[in-house]
């Protein structure tokens, strides 16, 4: 059979998955706002525990991160492949950063005894806990989530190196920016909500 | 439209493969919905029976085949083997894999690698949902609903379950975006929305829940694993939750589930009932956009599993609205359905038998949900065997009738055999006694308070008990007649010619069994799918 | 109809004025925080939040550049969603 090609239908089905994840940190922004509502106080104390410089240059670096990515299609439609690779570097680099900055942040609060389970947690108000539960479990997703764009944008690198990505077929590029925006656009919600809150 | 030489059908065209690797690695949508059909009727059977030990159990007050923990891993696994494995992948999985390609007159799917992924990791998500019954503490004994807080602290396998579920709802998700995308890409030449049948309107519908329900109970189900292994109380009122929450966010999934288990039934009766009539379905376009209609507020109801777990008032009263708007659409299908039988050339044969019982118990089903749906009589009767009975008529006398429909009509398409009729409205009507002997009574002692989920019972209750086992027999005997006859068809069966019922839609214009790629060339559609002359 | 959105390339100044535009809102919501508006401080946040989301979606993204039906997709995702919280809120804010 011949090769459908359709990239509209393809573009498609990615935004579709995209919905797909929306809703699935949909949920947990649902328990927030429930959690938030109900324990207003505590939450807005609980989050000074919280770096907000992070949190901002995390939010920084994902947005230069969309960037990068959203032009690196610019240059493979351009025909420079170099360039597209450069920023495609560029981009899983910011990534990088970004993991690390987290692991940083995560690391202090669990040096301090800030982390579901802990013994010092069991004398915080339970809306504080409840605080660092989803803090925990949202931006433990979202790095999840981080990754596995990470792998992708891997993986498109390659394929623009090796060609298969190309001036006339760059749909793949599209859906692996589409997935990385994605990524962006959670924490560009997150990030407010757990950090600015005090 | 037949070649002389006939060419070669899907089930003979290995390419290039061999043995069982013709199949499990076939990318080909008429093969993959023979998978989930051979994979779902297993697990069907399996469910069946574990239902079929419930019944006998419940034969008697006390302890007459198993203990109470027995009994609450057994109507867990029932539950979770028929829902997740059963009857939301149902009839999408596999009538819509195998014909909506070729009811929009395409080739295949849009995205075909993606739908064989689809179908493994169901098996993956099988695989696991099986090894929580074996494996590690014992098999889950949280009924199939999951609910906090006992999820969280059962000492059963609940994590390994919850994954099972987890994995299967990306199976879920996953045939959801590519029937999407190949309802908006694929159609042929001249199909506009509205010349499209109705059984691909009905999966169009479906699809777009698949897509955005499940994420839902995805997030829920990790949230349960999250308070199980990391103390994070999202449902535990000592750390800060609340368990009604839980409730909150399963339903929200699981209700609008329902519809994707409702959907394409309606859709596949949609089909047969004016092929049956000769006759154009009355009202095409109010049942299109009542599948949608279904699908939307269908999201919004979901507070009605919910009305005695201490929501509320206002919660209780908005969900109790919503429910009676959602039944209008299914009511102006059934009317619909009726019309259309209205002044047609009626032919009684199998799947119209199955069509016409579908239609009478899912009205039974339907009206029953309206007395769940309304507050002061959901009171009376929430977490009865009422609520089993409605649930049972609308999904097994619902949407298990239209897949035995289904089966019956598209087989000869499928197999390119005729099974034995007169065998097969034998089994029919075996089954349409059992089924309604088995469940009635419990809408009767459901009224009368006999819980459901319960080991033992008191002993005014087992007259109705001691019915409807004898009815869950009488149905086990049917459902195994009407599948021996099924599958005797292989060897004894008469050789189908294209279109045996008369049918219009593009299916009954290929040869039966359709060619690997369906068309020689895409059709171009130039009038109304359901042109009776 | 392909040809809508395969022939649009996006300059690249166009990408960095989007990134300078969303990172002078960044700073807009930190500077709200210190600012003392009580209960409105979240409300405007999210609003910033949500303009951001728009624009990564709508130039980031190429939405803007699709086939319109895109469009309708993802103003229905959010409007359900946020039709879902605010269902909930019936049972939470009133008990």
């Amino acid at each position: 059979m011949e090769e459908h090609r359709d990239d509209i239908g393809s573009r498609m089905g990615m935004w579709i998955f995209i919905f797909t994840e929306i809703l699935l940190f949909g949920g947990l922004f649902l328990v927030y706002a429930i959690f938030r509502a109900k324990y207003s106080a505590e939450f807005h104390s609980a989050a000074y525990e919280l770096n907000t410089f992070l949190g901002a240059f995390n939010t920084v670096i994902l947005l230069i991160s969309s960037m990068t990515v959203a032009m690196s299609i610019t240059a493979v439609q351009k025909g420079d492949k170099k360039l597209a690779l450069i920023l495609l570097g560029i981009t899983i680099l910011m990534a990088l950063t970004f993991l690390v900055n987290k692991y940083f942040e995560w690391g202090h609060k669990v040096h301090m005894g800030i982390y579901p389970g802990s013994d010092l947690l069991k004398q915080f108000e339970q809306g504080e806990l409840m605080f660092f539960g989803l803090y925990y479990f949202m931006t433990g997703l979202h790095v999840f989530h981080i990754i596995v764009g990470m792998i992708i944008l891997l993986v498109v690198m390659y394929k623009v190196n090796s060609g298969t990505i190309n001036a006339d077929k760059f749909v793949l590029l599209e859906n692996g920016g589409l997935y990385w925006h994605l990524v962006d656009l959670i924490w560009i919600f997150l990030f407010p909500l757990l950090y600015l809150i005090t | 439209m037949e070649n002389e030489s006939k060419q070669l059908n899907y089930l003979e065209d290995t390419q290039g493969r061999k043995g069982i690797w013709a199949w499990i690695l076939s990318t080909d949508h008429k093969r993959i919905g023979i998978l989930y059909l051979i994979s779902i009727a297993v697990f069907f059977v399996v469910g069946g029976l574990l239902g079929g030990l419930m019944r006998a159990e419940l034969i008697a007050p006390g302890e007459t085949i198993m203990d109470p923990q027995t009994y609450n891993g057994i109507f867990t696994v029932h539950g979770i083997i028929m829902i997740f494995l059963v009857v939301i992948p149902g009839l999408g999985a596999v009538f819509g894999n195998f014909f909506l390609p070729i009811m929009i007159g395409a080739k295949d799917v849009m995205f075909p690698k993606l739908n064989l992924f689809s179908w493994w990791i169901y098996i993956v998500g099988a695989v696991l949902a099986i090894c929580s019954q074996f494996a590690g503490d014992g098999a889950p004994d949280t009924g199939w609903t999951f609910y906090a807080p006992y999820s969280t602290e059962s000492g059963t396998n609940v994590i390994f379950a919850v994954f099972a579920a987890f994995v299967l709802g990306f199976s879920s998700i996953l045939t959801g975006l590519n029937f999407i995308v190949t309802i908006h890409r694929m159609r042929a030449p001249g199909m506009s929305w509205f010349r499209m049948p109705l059984f691909p309107w009905s999966l169009y519908a479906t699809a777009w829940i698949q897509v955005l329900a499940t994420p839902i109970v995805g997030i829920t189900l990790l949230m349960i694993v999250a308070e199980r292994l990391f103390q994070i109380g999202f449902f535990d009122p000592n750390l800060g939750g609340d368990p009604i929450l839980y409730q909150h966010l399963f339903w929200i999934y699981s209700h609008p589930a329902v519809y994707i288990m409702i959907l394409p039934a309606m859709g596949v009766i949609t089909e047969i009932i004016p092929t049956f009539c000769k006759k154009a379905v009355f009202g095409y376009k109010a049942i299109a956009l009542s599948s949608l209609a279904i699908a939307g507020v269908g999201y919004f109801v979901w507070g009605h599993h919910m009305y005695t777990s201490g929501m509320s008032g206002t919660a209780r009263w908005f969900f109790s609205f919503l429910t009676f708007i959602v039944a209008i659409p299914s009511a102006i299908k059934v009317f619909n359905w009726v019309s259309t039988m209205y002044k047609g050339s009626i032919d009684v044969r199998t799947p119209f038998l199955y069509a016409l019982s579908f239609i009478f118990l899912f009205m039974i089903g339907g009206l029953t949900g309206l007395v769940l749906g309304s507050l002061a009589s959901d009171v009376h009767v929430h977490d009865t065997a009422f609520v089993v009975a409605h649930f049972h008529y609308i999904i097994f006398g619902g949407m298990g009738f239209a897949f035995f429909a289904g089966i019956h009509y598209w087989y000869p398409k499928m197999f390119g055999i005729m099974y034995n009729e007169g065998k097969a409205n034998i089994a029919w009507m075996i089954i349409f006694v059992g089924f309604n002997v088995l469940y009635f009574p419990l809408f009767v002692i459901g009224m009368q308070g006999m819980p459901r989920r319960y080991f033992d019972y008191l002993p005014e209750f087992q007259t109705g008990h001691v019915i409807s086992s004898i009815g869950a027999l009488i149905l086990l005997v049917g459902i195994f007649m009407m599948i021996w006859n099924l599958f005797r068809a292989r060897k004894n069966g008469t050789i189908a010619e294209a279109n045996p019922w008369g049918g219009v839609t593009l299916e009954w214009q290929l040869q039966s069994p359709p060619t690997l790629y369906n068309f020689d060339e895409i059709p171009t559609i130039t009038g109304d799918p359901y042109n009776y002359k | 109809m392909d040809d809508h959105h395969e022939n649009h390339i996006t300059p690249y100044i166009t990408h960095l004025k989007v990134l300078v535009t969303l990172l002078f809102l960044t700073f807009a919501t930190i500077a709200v925080t210190y600012v003392e508006l009580g209960a409105l401080t979240v409300t405007v946040a999210l609003l910033i939040a949500t303009v951001k989301v728009f624009i990564v979606i709508t130039w980031f993204m190429h939405l803007k550049y699709e086939e319109p039906i895109f469009r309708y997709f993802v103003i229905g995702v959010f409007l359900l969603f946020a039709l879902i919280i605010f269902i909930t809120f019936f049972d939470y804010a009133f008990r």
